[in-house]
């Protein structure tokens, strides 16, 4: 499916633009979006380097296994497949409160050092496993309490009430990641039917 | 309420950095300095597997927009979209928001500046904002971080969760400020 949206953006986009005769914006987005997928790199990095190093002195001194305790009914309910005292089980959980807490930032690092710790788990390098499906339809559905970044920009805009709008995001995030979550089981289901792997 | 959220915004970072290595070196005797090097390391090897996923989206997002081809989606779109209370500059923003997580948060400060945060489309573009993440970009930088190149039924989840919040965003803020 991804495959097909590549596709779809990149041959729709410049055939908009050969009908309208306007080639030029093309070699200029192309660029354009090469060079801020680099920036995005680069900005990624320092943060990522840094809450890697971070909560590996977490990990050291037991505070993710501990954070893990307590969201763990939670966790054992989501990742059904994740054995309890793996170190991915503490990156999920990591990765959880980060988001909750809106620390956008943090979550990234903390969301790919789950991946890499389910990879590890997975018996098929090249196919995502149930728990990576899990992880990914968690973390594009924002699971959010605090939107931080949209607060600060309210309030940048002199909104009057810039707060006004938490109780609304709580609710749709409930919602969409509660939907996340029941489309993930029902497609892993369906897919298991299919004569996928089981894992 | 406010004040105790923006309090909780600005403070909870630096506490947690401050927090997690003194507990470490006092109660647990850690060399935090090492781990912290220890862990650090990792981040190099993961941004570069990272990079050309990201170039490769971000390109194609970018001729998508910059060609014209989302304005005539927009366009095409809107007569489906206005009777069921979607406002037609609330659209653009709706469909970036699962394929540009900057591009979004552009249309909505141009909607802030245009319509003021505190109008019903502000609380819209905020509540949409915060509700979701960028689907295409998560995807792109999990799954790309570690090598899987067959996403089985996750794109399609990604999507459908996105519509999911946006139709949510919609309710809820007709629900609580209608005007």
């Amino acid at each position: 499916m991804i495959n097909g949206i590549w596709v779809f953006l990149l041959v729709s986009g410049i055939l908009v633009a050969a009908i309208n005769g306007r080639m030029d914006v093309v070699t200029e987005a192309v660029l354009n979006g090469a060079k801020q997928g680099v920036v995005v790199c680069l900005g990624l990095l320092s943060i990522m380097v840094f809450w890697l190093g971070l909560m590996r002195i977490a990990d050291s001194a037991g505070l993710v296994q501990s954070l893990a305790k307590v969201i763990h009914p939670l966790a054992r309910f989501l990742y059904p497949s994740v054995p309890k005292n793996h170190p991915a089980m503490g990156s999920i959980v990591a990765n959880m409160s980060a988001n909750f807490l809106g620390l956008g930032s943090a979550a990234t690092p903390l969301g790919l050092k789950a991946m890499r710790e389910l990879q590890e788990l997975n018996p098929d390098k090249e196919r995502a496993s149930d728990a990576m499906c899990t992880l990914l339809a968690i973390n594009t559905s924002g699971l959010t309490i605090i939107p931080a970044t949209v607060i600060g920009l309210r309030m940048q805009y002199n909104s009057s009430n810039p707060t006004e709008i938490v109780i609304c995001t709580i609710f749709a995030t409930f919602l969409s990641t509660t939907i996340a979550v029941l489309l993930d089981r029902f497609y892993r289901a369906r897919d298991r039917r299919k004569g996928g792997r089981p894992r | 309420m406010m004040e105790i959220v923006q309090l909780v915004a600005a403070w909870t970072l630096p506490l947690l950095i401050a927090f997690i290595p003194a507990y470490a070196l006092i109660f647990k005797k850690v060399p935090v300095y090492e781990t912290f090097i220890d862990g650090a390391k990792g981040g190099l090897p993961t941004i570069i597997k990272i990079m050309p996923h990201l170039v490769g989206m971000l390109v194609a997002v970018s001729v998508f927009r910059e060609s014209g081809a989302l304005e005539l989606l927009i366009n095409a779109l809107n007569p489906l979209l206005i009777p069921l209370g979607v406002p037609p500059e609330f659209l653009p923003m709706a469909l970036l928001r699962s394929i540009s997580g900057s591009g979004s948060m552009a249309i909505m400060t141009d909607i802030f500046q245009t319509h003021g945060p505190d109008s019903f489309l502000g609380k819209l573009a905020s509540t949409m904002q915060g509700a979701s993440d960028t689907t295409l970009y998560v995807l792109t930088v999990y799954f790309g971080s570690v090598g899987i190149r067959n996403a089985r039924y996750a794109v399609k989840v990604g999507l459908l969760a996105d519509l999911a919040s946006v139709a949510a965003s919609l309710f809820i803020v007709h629900m609580l400020f209608a005007n």
